[in-house]
This record gives structure tokens, C-alpha cells and sequence, in this order.
């Protein structure tokens, strides 16, 4: 039955009226506030590849939370039968355009309060440690992952051997030989005990594209922070030193 | 907003690819593309707006009682398939509803339940190492971000749908959506 304009509309049209223009009313402002917000969220001043500080500043307060809750050496990641190892490809090539010959290549340490290098190491060097092997599910922050076999030795060990003390630090920092990749870490990441530095892949000697001769492998984050062909590693005091993906945009802590 | 680097959504078997998703044309459209980092951001910050407001939904539906007028009883699974029918154009009488008929009690209580699903898998993939019983629970990071995936698929299902049947239902549906108010009975003066 149409409504007869004639006739005064009821009490009960008359509220449903009045309550109708609120909650349009309420709509409209509850739009306006999101849109306001988003503005918000995204504005402020950032380097070209950055992300808004605002945005920036949730990530850090995610790592924060994660790292007071949920985040323990003791909680591993799943490990993989033979079997179960694919093909992963090479992603990312910064940092190693050189030829490094494995015999002239050494690694720098720098320990914690110290800004030379307190060692030279070659190989052979740290092969002396135990070696140790695993097989684990390498994610990387595009979303793929591929079951893959490392072995080295664990850089846990690899710091009590070669930097003592340098465990107090609170990052590390660590970079390709021509500097052009570097990453950084909190500690108890990088002391995470399948937390590896790598010469051998699916029992093959580590590849050119793969970060030969020694890369790092930190199963723990996504493999954005796994630098091939260190050529440095610092133990250092500040609390997010530099990372080439953080710099682009990406979480530094980039925690799994 | 976090697929556009790595884009291997579609549905196919094996290397048969029915509908790949998200076509060149949606991110030349977009301007999206190569923007992982940022929509990687955008999603670890949109995921506390969406589980506050999920958890602050069902702590008011509780305390309410309101939940009594959403959640199915034994007869809404019969009468929902009566509803859907009589929806999709068959001459089938509907059944006597409350404030929501049986298809609208299950699909509000299943799109909570899958809000639910969609905060835990999102979990089991943000954190597969530290919170590993999850990530195994749900089958394994893959199976996760799977099941992450296909939720989010059925909420752009329920959009559509859930728009088209207000559009359908018209503007007397729309006042009581907005106002929270309906009028009915004897002081009833719209169209029916």
C-alpha cells in the first residue's frame, strides 16, 4: 500500500524518520573518520622507497610485542627429512658482482666495542668449529618457501669461538665484501641455535649465486636477512643498524 | 594487499590454469604492483583494527544476549536451504523468521567463525617459527597460507552477495540496516 501524503504520518513514521537521519548522520561521519584516518596513517615524511613513519612505527611496535610475548631460542623451527628438499632458486644478486676466489677470501670480525677488524678469517678457520647441518623450510617475503639443506657451523658457536663477549652486543651487522648488500639483527636471533653460517647447500659446496663461499642462513626470519658472501660481521651497540631491505620499505625485524 | 610481488593465485590443477587471479589489467588498474613491502605494512596494521572490532562484535553480541537472534538453532539448517530456494526464485513459501531468517543466522555466524579462522591462520603464517603448534595444527605454513587465502575469498562472497540481497531487499531493509529500527504491524505504512 503506497504512503497517502495527505494523511500526517504516525507517530512511529515520525521517529523512524528521526532515527534514520541519526544513523545516516552517524554513517557519514564514521565514513569521513576512516577516510581521515587512512589519511593519517599515510602521511608524514619518508625517503622515496620508505614506508609512512606511521605505518613504520606499528611494525616496530609489532617487534616490540613479539619480542616480549611469544619470542624464545627455544622455540625451533620444523625441521625436514631428506626427501622432503626442492630446488630453490636464486633470488637477488646485490653484492656479489666480484669474482671472490674462495682461497683469497677472508672474513672480517669486528667484536663488540671494537671498530677495526679483530680478525681475518679464512675458511679453513671456521671449519674447525662443529660442523653442523639442517634442513628447513627457507621462506621468503615474497611468499614462497622451499624445504632446502644447509651446513656450517652455528653462529652461536662461531661467536664464542671468534668474538668472546661480543654476545652482549645488541645487533649484528653484517655485509657482502663490496658492501653493496648488508644486513643487521638483534641478537638473540642471530644466536638462535639454527642460526648457521653456510658453505654446503642440498651437499653440494655452496654456489656463486648462492653466496659462496659462506653465507648466512637465519631460519628464523625471512630470507631477505640470510646475506650471501659475508665478507664483514660486526657485533654492534646501536639497535637497528643499517639493512638494505629495511631501507626499502620492509620490516627490519622481519621475524618468523 | 600482500600478493602482488609473488603472484601464484588461481585456480587450475596441476600446470591447467582455469582463472588466474588478479589479471595484468587489475594491476595496471590498481597501480599496485611491486608494492609488497607497503601492503605488507598496511596488513600488519590492518590486522589489529580486524581483530579488535571481530573480538569487540562478539564481546556486544554476547553481553547483549543479541547473539539468541544470530546464532542457528536446530531448525535454521532446513529452513536456510527453504530460504535460499525461495531467494533464487523458486515458488517455495518462506518460513517464519525472528529479526534474521535461517540463511542469514548461519551466514553471520559463519562469517564470525571464519574471522576467527582467518586471525589463527594469519597467525600460523606471521609467526610460523615461534608459534610452530599453530602452523602444524592448520597443516603446515603452505596449507595456512592456503587456508588464509581462501577465507579472505569467501568474504569477497559475502560481499557480493550480501550487497545484492540489500539492493533486492530495497530501501525499508536499508532504513532498518542504518537506523537499527524497523517498523512493522498495524502502524506499517510501506509498500509489503
Amino acid at each position: 500500500m503506497p504512503i497517502n501524503k495527505d494523511v500526517a504520518p504516525t507517530a512511529a513514521e515520525k521517529e523512524l524518520r528521526r532515527r534514520t537521519r541519526r544513523g545516516f548522520l552517524g554513517l557519514g561521519i564514521g565514513t569521513a573518520a576512516a577516510f581521515a584516518g587512512w589519511e593519517w596513517l599515510m602521511s608524514g615524511a619518508h625517503e622515496e622507497d620508505d614506508i609512512p613513519p606511521r605505518l613504520r612505527a606499528i611494525l616496530r611496535a609489532n617487534e616490540a610485542v613479539v619480542r616480549k610475548t611469544i619470542y624464545s631460542n627455544n622455540n625451533l623451527v620444523k625441521t625436514w627429512p631428506a626427501s622432503a628438499v626442492g630446488k630453490i632458486k636464486p633470488n637477488g644478486d646485490v653484492g656479489l658482482d666480484d669474482d671472490v676466489e674462495n682461497d683469497d677470501w677472508r672474513l672480517e670480525v669486528v667484536p663488540f666495542g671494537q671498530s677495526e677488524a679483530a680478525l681475518k678469517l679464512d675458511l679453513d678457520d671456521i671449519r674447525k668449529l662443529p660442523r653442523y647441518e639442517e634442513i628447513i623450510d627457507f621462506k621468503c617475503v615474497e611468499g614462497w618457501s622451499t624445504v632446502t639443506q644447509f651446513a656450517g657451523v652455528r653462529f652461536s658457536d662461531f661467536t664464542a669461538k671468534f668474538a668472546r663477549g661480543s654476545a652482549n652486543a645488541p645487533s649484528v651487522a653484517m655485509q657482502t665484501p663490496d658492501g653493496e648488500y648488508y644486513v643487521s639483527m638483534d641478537m638473540p636471533s642471530a644466536l638462535h641455535p639454527q642460526t648457521v653460517l653456510a658453505w654446503e647447500m642440498n651437499g653440494e659446496p655452496l654456489e656463486d649465486e648462492h653466496g659462496a663461499p659462506l653465507r648466512l642462513v637465519l631460519p628464523v626470519k625471512y630470507g631477505i636477512k640470510s646475506i650471501k658472501r659475508i665478507g664483514r660481521v660486526e657485533y654492534v651497540r646501536e639497535r637497528r643498524p643499517d639493512d638494505y631491505w629495511a631501507e626499502r620499505g620492509y620490516d627490519w625485524y622481519a621475524g618468523l | 594487499m600482500i600478493y602482488w610481488a609473488y603472484d601464484p593465485y588461481r585456480i587450475g590443477f596441476s600446470r591447467f590454469t582455469l582463472f588466474h587471479f588478479f589479471p595484468d589489467t587489475f594491476y595496471n588498474a590498481t597501480h599496485v604492483q611491486h608494492k609488497l613491502a607497503l601492503g605488507m605494512a598496511i596488513h600488519f596494521a590492518f590486522a589489529w583494527l580486524f581483530a579488535i572490532n571481530g573480538i569487540a562484535y562478539v564481546v556486544y553480541t554476547l553481553a547483549s544476549g543479541e547473539w539468541r537472534e544470530l546464532a542457528p538453532d536446530s531448525r535454521s539448517f532446513g529452513e536456510a536451504i527453504q530460504v535460499a530456494m525461495h531467494d533464487a526464485g523458486f515458488k517455495i513459501p518462506l518460513p517464519p523468521q525472528g529479526r534474521y531468517n535461517a540463511a542469514q543466522r548461519i551466514t553471520y555466524t559463519a562469517i564470525i567463525l571464519m574471522g576467527g579462522l582467518s586471525l589463527l591462520t594469519g597467525l600460523a603464517i606471521y609467526k610460523p617459527a615461534q608459534i610452530h603448534w599453530l602452523t602444524a595444527l592448520l597443516g603446515g605454513y603452505q596449507w595456512a597460507r592456503f587456508e588464509h587465502f581462501w577465507l579472505t575469498m569467501g568474504y569477497v562472497g559475502f560481499f557480493v552477495i550480501h550487497i545484492a540481497q540489500v539492493i533486492r531487499a530495497g530501501w525499508p531493509n536499508l532504513r532498518s540496516m542504518v537506523s537499527g529500527y524497523d517498523v512493522t504491524g498495524a502502524e506499517a505504512h510501506h509498500a509489503d
